[in-house]
């Protein structure tokens, strides 16, 4: 068997072999013939099923000794013997099961047999049960339908109770003041209510209800209205009424109105006599908070309630918002305008901190509605305000400091005009330093105050305004430049008006603004300018008028202030010359003996004029004089002396060569302008003003006639103003020359020429 | 195109008295009268012959004394009228009178300057406008364009109306003015208006400028303050009858519209001392001469306050008719007021200056050391203003 287990090739031959096999088991083939298909047709295999003994044999004994035959014989023999008794084990083994098998079998057959009578028995059961119970429901079928009716009609009486009882209950609540509760119960039973309101008597009820409810509801809106409660009962008091059905809008409506009342009645009554910090503190806290608190609970009642029921349908948020609003806005309107007037009204310019702090508060104060309410324009107009106020006060300040420069200008004036004690008064220069001190520490104050406006510390300092246009438009160019302009207008207006008028203006004030417009030229504007810039760190987004335009217009000032200061002096001292002139009868004068008092005058006049000017503006070039260095402490004496070398000219031995000298001259001296401009210096000033004093004694002198004397008193007196006049000017021929006209011009309308001796002159001018 | 040199003519004198003769309308001519104490004075009688651009002078005596003011009569060319001061028992008096010249003058004009220096005809006095009883005789003023028969002189604070009788021979105060109040009253000028009928004066005293109506012999307006000093001179503009224009010592020139006399309606200062002249060109009255004591003299166009503020209105045809000067027309701008010519001949300062009567663009000026300039308007202004 050894060979039949050895593993096949393929299935086909393994199947043939266990059928094979099952062949031999059962006995088909002793030997079996478990070979492969090769040697299956063998037929010495003698387990294949081609197996001929006989071949077998025949090739055994063919092939075998005898011993080997022996021994296959006897292996043969062992081998079939083992091979029966096997078969035999088998075969009874498979008896007993078999036996086994059929004692189960009859086994099986008895119990079912059993069951089936038993199962018969069971269904017999059933079906009398299912007849049972079918008959105990039949009975029991009419009660149970009585009992749930019963129990709705129980219900319903309950239901109706209620409803019976409801307008007493109301009653009882009312009395209670239990408003949730009545409102809640009334809130149940009114659809019934409603839907059954056909039926007289539910309608009795529901006409009961209404008459209490109404009752509940004035009631409530009495408490709404009396205000005095306390915001939890307002809010459960607008709650209710909602519930009631009352209009939102109306609430809302009543609401803002109360609230309106409650609010402005404390406040909004004009008040004269507090200061401003005051008005704006009482402001902020009566008025702003309690609009805050009314703005709150509003909200807590209006707006973020959470909605329910039909009251969401109503989208009562987006009215009352929308109610809100303009509640809000109408009176804030009117708070502003309030504090508006009240700011108008704060003029006076003293402490401007006060300002600034009650602005900062009302400012401040106001960011709270911008928080409680987002959308609000109220805070953007209370900025507004603020920056009109800001601009406000930049015209206040610039007008007083305008004033200011009015009133400096006056005391100045005052000053000036005050008997000229010689210690007491102040000088020129002492005017001058005081009162630009005065305007640059006014000036100085007010960029302080006006400072406050941009404090770090102030909530409205860090707006776009403060920060730009605050700084560069209204500081620097509101102010500070508006001022300086201001100062160089007035002072133009100085030499338009006083020039027609006849000098309003006292000379001295025109030189000193001279100077001052001179100084705002050199320095002053350039300081002031860079200090506003520094302290207002301003930035320049929009052009701004350059420092180098207002010096200029200063100067122009400056220059026509002191053109102006010369023809003033000059027409004084013209006055007096033409006067002298035109007065006296120069026919039939005597001879003359002095000098005439006029001249002394004159020369006093301009000596003055010489110190005042000199006081304030610098001493200037003067041509190269013939004179030496100290042409200030001249005496009279050697002045004198030096006066004999330009003597010649002035005893004309006939009319008629004068004329020619003069004319000669002419032709070769420049042509001079009388009222010319005049540099910034003591010098130029003071030749403009002798230029135009000698010039109006020519053409006096032109108009006149003159006796011998007459003319030899014009020699003395031109003599006399020769000796002292040249020393002021920048160029002594100029005096030479005007001179020599006006003794010129007299020796030709003079009736009887007969100039008096030079050294005749001369003493009669040194006797003064 | 260039502009022809400014014609000068020297008188031996001093002098300050000058007028066109009103009368003569063909020949461009001018009265001079001479200041001297010690010298006969003169007239001088220059006849500019714009063609050939020379001077003929001829020269009359006149000893009565120096010539303040010299006016010439509108309707006898022969006429004219002087001030002169006169000094008697060692007082000077300025009297006036009217003059005619002699009728041979003319034919004393062709002769040397020397002979006529030498020799000189003598004015004709035809009658005093005596003045005794009022002192000293500032201006007189013929009647414009009158039939010279009228007159007026200011004297001190006193004006008078004369009617010239018998060929001027006769002069009788017709009526009189008295100026009365505080302050310095004595007229320093005046002008007849030649509008409303000739009926209008106006007068210069101080600071002020008064209108007088002569009919009323009444005033109608004062200026006060209408120079800062003295009020020098006054012309009305021929054109415009409200419109006036003065001078004074505060170096302006100031134009007036006297039914508004709280402001004036322009004020120029370019003059550097007192002006003692202003003159309308007769016909274009945007023209404006001024003579200033600084020796200048300046002309000024004044195109926003005359008759003709947009310049002269041209047809079509007209334009047509010369191309040229269309184009050049063309490029030119409005005219703005403006000095036109700054005149700077003159030495010594300058007390009058005159429009010619016959030529509308040429003037004299006279300045004190008796220099005469006769000058003309440029050309280029002369064609724009005519084109």
């Amino acid at each position: 068997m050894s060979s039949a287990t050895t593993p096949p090739d393929s299935d086909p031959s393994q199947r043939r072999r266990v059928h094979s096999m099952l062949k031999h088991y059962y006995g088909l083939n002793e030997e079996g013939k478990v070979t492969e298909q090769a040697e299956s047709l063998d037929p010495c295999d003698i387990n294949g099923p081609h197996f001929d003994p006989e071949v077998y044999l025949n090739k055994l004994r063919m092939e075998c000794s005898l011993g080997e035959l022996m021994d296959h014989e006897s292996c043969m023999v062992k081998q079939i013997r083992s091979l029966d008794s096997d078969m035999q084990t088998l075969v009874y083994e498979n008896y007993n099961k078999f036996i086994s098998a059929t004692d189960t079998i009859r086994k099986m057959k008895n119990d079912f047999k059993k069951m089936e009578d038993e199962m018969d028995c069971l269904s017999a059961n059933m079906a009398a049960i299912t007849e049972f119970s079918a008959h105990i429901s039949g009975t029991l079928q009419d009660q149970h339908a009585q009992i749930t009716k019963l129990s709705g009609v129980h219900t319903l009486l309950r239901k109706l109770q209620f409803l019976f009882e409801l307008p007493a209950r109301l009653n009882k609540c009312l009395e209670l003041q239990a408003y949730a509760q009545a409102v809640s119960a009334h809130r149940r039973a009114r659809c019934v209510l409603q839907q059954y309101s056909h039926m007289p008597s539910f309608r009795g009820i529901q006409d009961d209800c209404h008459v209490i409810m109404e009752q509940l509801a004035q009631q409530l809106r009495q408490k709404f209205r009396d205000g005095g409660s306390s915001a939890k009962d307002l809010s459960e008091c607008v709650e209710l009424l909602l519930q009631l059905d009352e209009p939102a809008e109306e609430l809302c409506d009543k609401f803002l109105s109360h609230a309106h009342s409650s609010t402005t009645n404390p406040f909004l009554s004009p008040t004269a006599g507090t200061d401003i910090l005051e008005f704006i503190d009482r402001g902020c806290n009566e008025f702003v908070s309690s609009l805050c608190l009314v703005i709150a609970s509003y909200q807590e009642l209006f707006i973020n309630r959470p909605q329910e029921g039909e009251l969401a349908s109503k989208n009562i948020p987006e009215m009352a918002n929308g109610k809100l609003h303009v509640f809000v806005d109408t009176l804030a309107a009117r708070y502003f305008s309030l504090v508006e007037r009240r700011i108008q009204e704060e003029k006076g310019v003293s402490d401007n901190s006060l300002l600034v702090r009650a602005l900062d508060r009302f400012h401040r104060r106001l960011q709270a509605i911008s928080k409680l309410l987002p959308g609000s324009a109220v805070p953007s107009q209370g900025t507004e305000i603020v920056v009109r106020a800001a601009r406000e006060r930049i015209k206040q300040y610039l007008s007083a400091l305008q004033t200011f420069y009015h009133d400096s200008l006056t005391d100045v004036r005052q000053a000036l005009a005050a008997p000229r004690h010689k210690d007491a008064t102040p000088s020129l220069p002492e005017l001058l330093t005081s009162l630009s001190n005065f305007i640059l520490n006014q000036l100085k104050s007010v960029l302080a105050s006006v400072h406050l406006f941009t404090a770090k510390d102030i909530t409205f300092s860090n707006k776009p305004y403060f920060k730009g246009e605050f700084c560069s438009q209204g500081v620097r160019e509101g102010l500070v430049v508006s001022f300086i302009k201001f100062i160089c207008q007035s002072s133009r207006q100085y030499c338009e008006s006083a020039g027609d008028r006849g000098g309003s203006t006292p000379p001295a004030l025109l030189l000193l603004l001279s100077r001052l417009c001179l100084d705002y030229e050199t320095s002053t504007i350039s300081y002031i300018l860079t200090l506003t810039d520094e302290q207002f760190l301003v930035q320049h987004h929009t052009p701004v008028t350059p420092v180098t335009a207002l010096c200029a217009e200063a100067r122009e000032a400056a220059q026509k202030l002191l053109n102006h200061y010369v023809k003033v002096q000059g027409l004084i001292i013209s006055q007096m010359l033409r006067k002298s002139v035109e007065t006296r009868d120069w026919v039939n004068t005597i001879e003359p003996r002095n000098v005439r008092a006029v001249m002394k005058r004159v020369v006093e006049d301009t000596t003055s004029i010489d110190v005042q000017v000199g006081l304030l503006y610098e001493e200037g070039v003067r041509k190269a004089h013939s004179s030496d260095s100290s042409k200030r402490t001249f005496s009279v004496y050697s002045s004198s002396r030096q006066q004999i070398r330009y003597a010649p000219s002035y005893t004309p031995s006939a009319p008629m060569d004068t004329n020619l000298l003069s004319n000669i001259h002419k032709l070769f001296s420049e042509r001079i302008d009388i009222f010319s401009p005049v540099e910034f210096n003591k010098v130029s000033v003071l030749t403009g003003i002798i230029k135009i004093s000698l010039k109006t004694f020519l053409e006096c002198v032109r108009l006149r006639t003159f006796g011998r004397y007459g003319l030899q008193q014009i020699q003395v007196d031109c003599h006399y103003l020769q000796m002292y006049l040249w020393r002021f000017v920048s160029d002594e021929n100029l005096v030479h020359f005007l001179l020599d006209e006006i003794v010129g011009s007299a020796a030709h309308r003079c009736l009887d020429p007969s100039p008096m001796e030079q050294s005749v002159i001369e003493v009669i001018c040194e006797r003064g | 195109m260039e502009d022809d040199a400014p014609v000068i003519y020297g008188l031996e004198f001093q002098a300050r008295a000058l007028t066109a003769q009103t009368a003569e309308t063909d020949a461009i001519r001018f009265l001079v009268g001479t200041q001297s104490l010690k010298f006969d004075n003169q007239i001088h009688i220059i006849d500019f012959d714009d063609e050939n651009n020379v001077i003929n002078k001829s020269v009359l005596l006149h000893d009565a004394g120096e010539i303040w003011h010299i006016s010439g009569s509108p309707a006898d060319k022969a006429v004219l009228t002087t001030c002169y001061s006169k000094t008697s028992e060692s007082r000077v008096l300025t009297c006036a009178a009217v003059w005619r010249m002699p009728p041979e003058w003319e034919s004393g004009s062709h002769e040397s300057p020397d002979d006529s220096s030498n020799n000189p005809q003598t004015l004709e006095l035809l009658c005093h406008l005596d003045n005794t009883a009022h002192g000293s005789v500032a201006c007189v003023l013929w009647e414009p364009m009158g039939d010279g028969k009228r007159v007026i002189s200011l004297a001190e604070n006193h004006m008078l109306l004369w009617d010239l009788q018998e060929s001027s021979t006769k002069a009788t105060i017709s009526s009189s003015a008295t100026l009365e109040g505080k302050g310095q009253l004595k007229f320093t000028a005046g002008k007849w208006s030649p509008h409303h009928n000739n009926t209008q004066l106006a007068t210069a005293n101080d600071t002020a400028i008064r209108g007088w109506d002569l009919r009323s012999m009444s005033q109608i307006y004062c200026i006060e303050n209408a120079h800062g000093q003295l009020v020098r001179d006054l012309d009305f503009n021929p054109n415009k009858q409200y419109y006036l224009a003065s001078c004074g010592d505060d170096c302006k020139v100031k134009f007036w519209d006297v039914r508004h006399i709280n402001e004036p309606v322009k004020c120029l200062e370019e003059h550097s001392h007192w002006v003692w002249s202003v003159r309308y060109n007769h016909s274009h009255d945007q023209l404006l001469l001024t003579g200033s004591s600084d020796s200048r003299v300046i002309l000024s166009n004044m195109v926003s306050i005359s008759s003709e503020p947009f310049g002269h209105l041209v047809d079509d045809d007209e334009l047509s008719d010369n191309e040229e000067s269309q184009q050049e027309d063309k490029g030119k701008e409005p005219l703005q007021d403006s000095i036109i010519a700054t005149y700077e001949e003159h030495e010594d300062s300058v007390y009058a200056v005159e429009w010619s009567a016959a030529d509308p663009w040429l003037f004299a000026s006279l300045s004190y050391d008796g220099r005469l300039v006769i000058n003309r308007v440029p050309r280029a202004l002369k064609y724009r203003i005519l084109l």
